[in-house]
């Protein structure tokens, strides 16, 4: 079996989910290797949505930035932020792909401070587009390392809404029906959440990692089927096309 | 409207619809009229300390980077940014101008985290408002349209809301709760184009990120453009004008105004300078060596491009990979 990197793993399940996804709104870093990824090997109609204006790019080279001219090199649109905003509003945009320092139960984002608002622990970017994103696409996939101090019971700040206290909370405070959080990519597991409650649920774990050591990683109770499956490790084929021709400069792996 | 939810941060800049309209009746010219002049003149007659800026696109992407290092070299105080950005904004903070920000992004995507928005905003010396980066644009929208505000979908039941100042209603028409984004009218926004003339109308190629809203958002508008074209050129390609010419106020010709970060279809960013700024931003030391190296050092623009070097400029230009 190839030797591969945790990044490389989370790279190839998240450019798996793309398989039949027709529309995905791309945010920075992983995302955008996995959306290259799958272009390039599963789904070459894929049209990667970036906010700042690109849709439908050719992704033939690696973008390091959500805005820069690789997010449409030889795209079908060069258009505006408002204009992409919109079309998500409406309901165009089926997946949106999104990183975070924390998640909870429901799938809450955090990226905007570590501790209190005012003076805090850590002061991190902010939304950007991560909370129209997650309010506005139909499913939001997160991608992140999983470790206790991610995974925890409540984030600091709910900077991008998941399914916040439960069932029905979505709705209630008016956003729009039937999105919401849909798969959460780690470098231990592939998870979802659970019809009934909407809480974190384990799907698959990755090669080599038990469910133990899965439960151990996360800082919350997560719901664990009675069966659980085995990611695929990256297939020879993955790690070729995501090495030489998504990031031969290795800006990310 | 029923008032469902309101965010509980300060609205920095409140909107006056009348008061913007009346403004644009006394200052905004219809008259063709040359606005060529250099950045320091522009900074220094379009901004004032305390006002209220954006600025676009953002740090690494056509951005008006030498009007952001003229101001930084003037010392414009006590200002309020719209925060979606990244070394434009840090610049600003480190140099001690900035009081508040509405921020939705301050970070440098793949390369990490701000250093320089940590420091401030660990300390409590900027005051910060949250919003997502739609609703930053929408609020452009809203004072583009001359209204006080825009019903979206974005933001609600998340505390990026709460720690806003944005307002939950119950829509009259169709019952469902939505999100009222306050007109963002600027007092001076300033964008970096690929070509403009001499009276300001521009033409901007690739993405237009938010550069439409914001130019009609502004009340003064300083354009800083790669190249001035003839208004002929304009007059050729009419549709190609984003921002006209009644919106424009200063027009200041910058080559490679958006160093270090890129131009579409002319040249590339440079990495190199990018995370030579990275590394010097991890301390408040070496941040403020940067800034008296690059930003008070070089006198104007021409300066700054002759300490970057000419076959630096030109093997950025010749990465770019065109259309």
């Amino acid at each position: 079996m190839a030797e591969y990197s945790p990044t490389e793993l989370m790279i190839c399940i998240a450019a798996r989910l793309m398989r039949e996804a027709r529309t995905a709104f791309i945010g920075t870093g992983i995302p955008m290797l996995a959306a290259s990824l799958a272009k390039k090997l599963y789904n070459p109609d894929l049209i990667a949505i970036f906010e700042f204006g690109g849709i439908g790019a050719s992704l033939e080279d690696l973008p390091r930035a959500v805005g820069e001219a690789r997010t449409f090199y030889r795209a079908l649109v060069a258009t505006g932020i408002c204009d992409v905003m919109e079309t998500a509003q409406r309901g165009l945009i089926e997946y949106g792909f999104l990183g975070g320092a924390q998640i909870d139960p429901y799938g809450n984002l955090n990226t905007t401070v570590i501790g209190p608002h005012y003076q805090p622990k850590v002061r991190l970017p902010g939304s950007g587009g991560a909370n129209d994103v997650g309010s506005l696409c139909w499913r939001t996939i997160a991608i992140m390392k999983h470790e206790k101090k991610r995974f925890v019971e409540k984030v600091d700040f709910i900077t991008t809404p998941g399914y916040l206290d439960g069932p029905g909370a979505r709705e209630r405070v008016g956003l729009p029906a039937g999105t919401g959080p849909y798969r959460v990519v780690t470098d231990l597991a592939l998870l979802g959440y659970d019809e009934e409650t909407k809480r974190m649920m384990l799907l698959a774990t990755h090669p080599g990692v038990t469910v133990e050591k899965v439960i151990e990683n996360t800082g919350f109770e997560l719901i664990i089927p009675k069966r659980v499956v085995q990611n695929e490790p990256p297939l020879a084929d993955e790690l070729r096309v995501l090495r030489t021709e998504v990031d031969p400069e290795r800006l990310y792996i | 409207m029923e008032l469902i939810d309101a965010g509980q941060k300060e609205l920095l800049q409140p909107p006056d619809v009348e008061e913007f309209r009346r403004w644009i009746r006394e200052n905004k010219s219809p008259v063709l009229r040359d606005k060529v002049m250099d950045e320091h003149e522009a900074v220094k007659r379009f901004i004032k300390d305390g006002d209220y800026i954006g600025i676009e696109l953002y740090g690494t992407v056509r951005c008006p980077m030498s009007i952001v290092r003229e101001i930084v070299r003037q010392g414009k105080k006590r200002l309020r940014l719209a925060g979606q950005g990244l070394l434009e904004i840090d610049f600003l903070v480190a140099a001690g101008l900035v009081d508040a920000m509405d921020i939705t992004y301050v970070g440098y995507e793949v390369l990490g985290l701000s250093n320089i928005l940590r420091r401030a905003a660990e300390s409590g010396k900027v005051k910060l408002v949250e919003w997502s980066n739609g609703a930053l644009s929408w609020r452009f929208k809203a004072a583009a349209m001359g209204v006080p505000f825009l019903p979206v979908r974005s933001m609600l039941g998340s505390d990026t809301l709460k720690y806003s100042s944005a307002k939950v209603v119950k829509d009259p028409f169709t019952g469902i709760p939505v999100t009222l984004l306050p007109a963002l009218i600027l007092d001076v926004g300033i964008i970096h184009v690929h070509r403009a003339d001499k009276y300001g109308n521009a033409q901007i190629d690739g993405i237009s990120g938010f550069a439409f809203e914001m130019a009609r958002a502004s009340k003064r508008l300083i354009i800083s453009t790669e190249e001035l074209i003839p208004t002929e050129e304009i007059q050729r390609y009419p549709e190609r004008t984003i921002i006209p010419w009644f919106l424009v106020d200063a027009v200041v010709v910058a080559p490679f105004g958006s160093h270090p970060g890129e131009m579409c279809y002319r040249y590339e960013r440079d990495q190199e300078h990018l995370l030579e700024f990275l590394k010097a931003a991890e301390t408040e030391e070496t941040t403020q060596q940067y800034l008296q190296k690059y930003v008070y050092g070089p006198r104007n623009h021409q300066e700054y491009l002759d300490l970057i070097g000419r076959d630096r400029l030109e093997a950025l230009q010749r990465a770019n990979k065109g259309r």
